[in-house]
């Protein structure tokens, strides 16, 4: 009887396992097979790479791809510097109005940029940098989500430590360099790929905020590309989605541990 | 509690340059905050009470409030957006804990199923919805192709009035799940073996084990994941531009979708301010339930 149960537990967790890789393997699959075979499910069909080269030639993946690249790396530096000062004066530093600071800060978890698209176009359009990455990226830097995570992590940073810094005379921005930010270093990681993964991914906002080639990102690119309007066929789209996600993806599959973790540790705190 | 009196001499002189410091190290968050929160959040409230249309100079009016309660696609929006909250996140939920429990244990092939379960969270919702389009597209799409191999001539799956909001559905729940997964296993290896062996000692069947000692347990877990599924369903618009565009006939718009589609498409910025500020109170709605629901979890502690 135990035997049985274990059996079917197995045999459902496969199958849902099933389920949810099909929808990515059926892509491989349309990707490398003409689109007629690609509907006919005849193993022994012939594979192509035709349909790679017409996707490549279609949409310009190079310049959405080292968008994408310059945009997360640019929020990613951005949002660690920003969050590492207010988290650690949010952490270590007395004053007036912290709690009410802290609270401001937190109102970004409910109130998400994406709620905000409207408002932020008009503020974006009025500095006059429309299409450009900084208008991309300004909404995220400052990461209420960052600033809370390490702000929970300098908090158990032990108090000596910080004051053998101070006696040795260190600057307050030496401290935070020498002393925090090394005990953070998990804590980095952590926020690091959530952030990369999650910008990466974006598309509303930069949808919003782009209009060229010069600015817009791969998720963007692929909106346009994949549109019936545009008239390619599954073959080529399913190539391109390929060629789209190919980077992430090897990444991922790499550092998947990492990545897995860090999505945990972010959500325990 | 913190930072008080690192050094006793230092104190006054400190507690005045900590305040000056504390406030620069904020600074920058704080100004991009204030640029990109808080006040396009007041500016929303604002314009929502300007006319409809360019004439900004006509005042103070509820004209756009008085449009809400007649226009019959907000209705429809938002019981669309009802739907697909109540299906979605209960269902991704749901699979997300039993994908937890089933990779939870000794069995072949585990790290695989984690991966295939995991993998479809960290693509672009844009190109997974390019992927699942080609899924349920009328006349070649591979949902109908395998219902033709019964005899049955298929569904239009995103075209049907009464199946897109659905289809939209079950990609959602498919491209969430294995994300909700994960926080369930943190949680589940976070729980002490000892309390199953001393239940198993007892005799108690794994269901009662189930129901008395893992699920409550994984409620701090549940409840956080609750939250964020409840957040992401309202923010999360992207697969609409792809698989339905909201259509056919508003029968899968969402609220930000059609916000987006009020300012962008339509022009109506200060009607799309009143929705946003619809969406702004639902949000702070559910913030306060959630607050009450924490509070309550911390005093039975």
């Amino acid at each position: 009887m135990k035997h049985l149960t274990k059996y079917i537990n197995n045999l459902m967790a496969w199958a849902l396992g099933g389920i949810w890789v099909f929808p990515l393997l059926y892509a491989c699959w349309a990707a490398f097979h003409s689109s007629v075979d690609a509907t006919s499910f005849d193993l022994t069909s012939d594979l192509t790479l035709e349909n790679f080269a017409i996707a490549w030639d279609q949409a310009p993946f190079l310049s959405y791809m080292f968008n994408t690249v310059v945009i997360t790396t640019l929020i990613l530096g951005v949002q660690l510097v920003i969050c590492t000062l207010a988290g650690y004066a949010l952490a270590r530093l007395e004053f007036w109005g912290r709690g009410l600071v802290f609270a401001l800060i937190l109102m970004q978890l409910m109130i998400v940029p994406e709620i905000l698209i409207v408002e932020n176009y008009q503020t974006v359009a009025s500095m006059d940098i429309l299409d450009t990455y900084l208008a991309v990226g300004l909404p995220y830097f400052a990461s209420a989500f960052g600033i809370f995570l390490l702000r929970q992590t300098f908090m158990t940073v032990p108090q000596e430590l910080e004051n053998v810094a101070l006696v040795e005379g260190c600057s307050r921005l030496q401290i935070i360099w020498k002393v925090f930010v090394p005990v953070a270093r998990p804590t980095y990681l952590a926020f690091s790929l959530v952030s990369i993964s999650y910008h990466w991914n974006n598309f509303l906002w930069p949808m919003v905020a782009t209009n060229t080639e010069n600015s817009r990102p791969l998720t963007v690119g692929m909106a346009i590309f994949g549109a019936p309007e545009s008239g390619v066929d599954w073959s080529v789209i399913s190539a391109g989605t390929l060629i789209s996600v190919g980077l992430l993806l090897i990444l991922f599959l790499i550092f998947q541990k990492q990545f897995m973790q860090s999505f945990m540790s972010a959500g325990i705190k | 509690m913190l930072g008080k009196g690192i050094l006793p001499f230092f104190d006054i002189h400190m507690k005045n340059k900590q305040y000056i410091q504390a406030w620069l190290l904020l600074l920058p968050a704080l100004i991009l905050l204030a640029g990109f929160t808080h006040i396009p959040t007041i500016k929303t409230i604002w314009r929502s009470f300007f006319s409809l249309g360019e004439n900004t100079d006509i005042g103070f009016v509820w004209d756009n409030y008085e449009f809400l309660i007649i226009d019959d696609v907000l209705w429809q929006v938002l019981g669309n957006s009802f739907w697909y909250l109540v299906i979605t996140v209960p269902a991704s939920i749901v699979i997300a804990l039993a994908m937890a429990m089933w990779i939870n244990r000794h069995m072949p092939g585990r790290s695989l199923l984690r991966l295939s379960y995991f993998t479809p969270t960290v693509l672009p919702m844009i190109s997974v919805a390019n992927i699942w389009l080609f899924f349920y597209s009328p006349e070649i799409g591979l949902l109908n192709s395998i219902l033709g191999l019964f005899g049955h001539e298929g569904y239009n799956w995103l075209g049907d009035p009464d199946l897109a909001l659905y289809s939209v559905m079950a990609m959602t729940i498919w491209k969430e799940a294995g994300f909700f997964m994960i926080f369930y296993l943190a949680a589940l290896l976070g729980i002490r073996p000892d309390l199953y062996q001393a239940a198993r000692v007892e005799g108690s069947s794994e269901a009662n084990i189930f129901f008395r000692i893992t699920l409550p347990l994984l409620m701090p877990t549940t409840l956080f994941i609750l939250v964020n599924a409840i957040l992401n369903a309202f923010k999360m618009v992207d697969h609409l531009f792809i698989l339905t565009k909201g259509g056919p006939n508003n029968a899968s718009n969402l609220l930000l979708y059609y916000i987006y589609e009020n300012a962008f498409s339509f022009f109506e910025t200060s009607y799309a301010a009143a929705l946003t500020v619809l969406l702004l109170a639902i949000l702070v709605i559910l913030a306060v339930m959630q607050f009450g629901v924490l509070e309550r979890r911390i005093h039975y502690r």
